[in-house]
């Protein structure tokens, strides 16, 4: 099933919570609203599934305007941080009651649930108490519930927020394949750049109530539209700076300065600004080649992160920080070099759009 | 061999709440026990004699009817204030201005002093100048609970209900505060009705509030003293004597010592038994 969100806004008491949005998702696609806390991801979801009605605009599903249809009648599913199921039920129960309100018979419900159980690995725990499992059970049965009811859209609301480190990286993996094989179209709200890039298909950044760039996950990761963009799918943070672009060269004042890359050259001369990506800033220049040009630091700080390390560097006027796989101790005040990637680097204009 | 070293100290520390319970339970329980089991005229004579207290006691016909009507009393204030405080609790709003107007409103009538509640109820209910009382008679009800066994318990239930059921209203809507949002919403993704949302999403959430609620009105209700003596004096008759009532009655009405610390001793663990076979039957209840 296509959404299309047609010019639609939120306002609550005045305050605007969604800017006026359009919005095309297609059938069967699997798409990530990717945007900070309170940037309004929740909203979206809540107004598709038709929780909230816009306060004017229109929701169109494969074709037909749906604003005014009720919750019920729209066939949706959603799933959220909370690890929301039926408390008395039985895991069983819990994963059949779409089917129940569906009228469908006591066999076909057997087999569904079955199939679905197995699936989520969840076929040992049928007969317990959703009370008594963990809560990476519990988020597996919501999301078999899910899975179950085929709905022709699914809403995920932060669905792995709650989830241990380690379910949550292995859910990450399955998500759009099980959602790829039942055939619904998925929106996934999450907070995460990481995840976003990780569940891959569409995504939608979203900053402050605004839908700043829609398309594909990697299109929008290499070449964000804006400054915003580039901010809001980036982690560790992007880093930012300004540069000067005098005819075919650019130069960081007081660190370095390279050749203009060709799609810059017809812009006037003036101040830009830089946008570069933690990893493209790394230690060791693998490649020898002439696109990583070399610049001095000061750490101010050094941490690992996962198998990473971050270096956070003062490079003249700017804190930086560096991504490096593999574990990287150094000391704080050591000056060391940095291999800036130039294919990395994302230029912007005044207004924060992109060059590209 | 284990060799554990012993530190005497600790029990040091135990000795403040020793003497503590000593003096304000076990030391007061205990001349209850002594009178329980022993004849007394007075001069501290004491005279042994066995479980013959408790066997009158459990043997008339008088704690009998104080029972029944104590069992029945209590079934009957649980029976409607718990269905009650949780019809209350649901329609009560659950954000904004109004929730903490309605949250005093149902605060106040557990704020007023428990021999006030008697006092009001009476002169509410007096037939010939109470605002009830009059009003009944004056539509043709005939009612006057001060003659009739059937007024005085209505009076009595309405009197318990006014004054409780905000306890059970308070402890449901703090249940229901608990819930989150999000279990709202799925049940309308889901197309639930009303009352399935009831059944399955609000009942079960509440059901730890609601067991604390149960077991405190059980407990409250089954030792009524206060407004009861003030409302009806456990009359007409003997028709409102509850436990309660009928133990002072014997006590200081006809200072039969020995009987009534019998009574006391049973009436202490009729309750302890009901709540202890209630407490476990829940918590196996919430265990599955």
């Amino acid at each position: 099933m296509s959404i299309e969100l047609k010019n639609i806004t939120k306002v609550v008491d005045g305050i605007i919570h969604i800017y006026p949005t359009n919005l095309h998702l297609r059938d069967k696609e699997f798409n990530v609203l990717l945007g900070a806390t309170l940037s309004g991801k929740t909203t979206l979801l809540r107004l598709m599934a038709g929780l909230e009605k816009p306060s004017s605009g229109e929701v169109w599903f494969s074709g037909k305007n749906v604003t005014h249809v009720s919750v019920q009648h729209r066939n949706i599913a959603m799933v959220y941080q909370e690890f929301i199921n039926y408390p008395n039920f039985s895991v069983f129960d819990n994963i059949a009651s779409p089917l129940k309100v569906a009228g469908k018979t006591p066999d076909e419900i057997k087999q569904h649930v079955g199939e679905i159980a197995e699936l989520l690995k969840l076929s040992k725990y049928l007969d317990r108490d959703v009370a008594s499992l963990s809560g990476g059970q519990q988020q597996r049965i919501a999301l078999a519930r899910a899975l179950v009811k085929q709905a022709s859209l699914v809403l995920l609301d932060e669905p792995l927020a709650n989830l241990d480190y380690k379910l949550r990286e292995q859910l990450r993996e399955e998500l759009p394949r099980l959602f790829a094989e039942s055939g619904s179209t998925v929106v996934y709200a999450t907070s995460e750049p990481e995840e976003a890039l990780m569940l891959s298909g569409h995504i939608a950044t979203l900053y402050e109530g605004e839908i700043i760039q829609y398309g594909k996950t990697t299109d929008i990761y290499r070449r964000p539209a804006n400054l915003a963009s580039a901010k809001i799918f980036s982690h560790p943070p992007i880093n930012i700076t300004k540069v000067v672009k005098s005819k075919s060269r650019i130069t960081l004042p007081g660190v370095a300065d390279w050749p203009c890359p060709e799609v810059f050259q017809d812009h006037i001369d003036g101040e830009y600004i830089l946008g570069i990506r933690p990893h493209h800033l790394s230690l060791k220049n693998l490649e020898q080649s002439e696109k990583h040009i070399r610049i001095s630091g000061n750490v101010q700080l050094a941490e690992i992160s996962g198998s990473a390390s971050l270096i956070h560097l003062r490079i003249n006027e700017n804190d930086w920080i560096s991504e490096s796989g593999g574990i990287h101790p150094y000391s704080i005040g050591e000056t060391i070099n940095v291999y800036m990637n130039l294919d990395g680097c994302l230029y912007f204009d005044h207004d924060g759009k992109a060059i590209h | 061999m284990i060799i554990k070293t012993v530190k005497q100290t600790a029990w040091f520390f135990v000795v403040p709440v020793v003497l503590l319970v000593a003096f304000n339970a076990l030391i007061p329980l205990m001349t209850v026990v002594n009178y329980a089991f022993q004849e007394t005229f007075g001069d501290n004579v004491f005279f042994w004699e066995g479980l013959t207290w408790f066997e009158q006691v459990l043997n008339s016909d008088r704690f009998h009817d104080a029972f029944l009507r104590q069992i029945m009393f209590t079934s009957i204030i649980l029976l409607i204030e718990v269905p009650l405080g949780i019809v209350i609790a649901l329609s009560m709003p659950r954000k904004g201005p109004w929730v903490s107007v309605c949250l005093v409103l149902m605060a106040l009538p557990l704020l007023i002093p428990w021999n006030v509640v008697g006092a009001m109820w009476n002169i509410f209910a007096l037939p010939d100048i109470g605002l009830l009382g009059y009003t009944l008679n004056s539509i043709g009800i005939d009612y006057n609970f001060t003659q009739q066994p059937v007024s005085a318990w209505i009076t009595t239930i309405l009197m318990d209900v006014w004054h409780w059921t905000s306890l059970v209203v308070l402890l449901a809507y703090a249940g229901l505060s608990a819930i989150p949002e999000a279990y709202y919403q799925a049940a309308k993704i889901d197309g639930a009705s009303r009352w399935a949302v009831f059944k399955w999403i609000q009942l079960p959430k509440m059901k730890r509030v609601l067991t604390i609620a149960i077991l405190l009105r059980f407990m409250d209700s089954f030792m009524i003293y206060t407004e009861l003596i003030v409302l009806t004096g456990g009359g007409p008759g003997n028709s409102t004597t509850l436990l309660s009532i009928d133990l002072v009655k014997l006590a200081l009405g006809q200072f039969d010592l020995g009987p009534a610390a019998a009574m006391s001793l049973i009436y202490f663990f009729i309750v302890l038994l009901i709540c202890w076979v209630f407490y476990t039957l829940m918590m196996k209840n919430e265990q599955q």
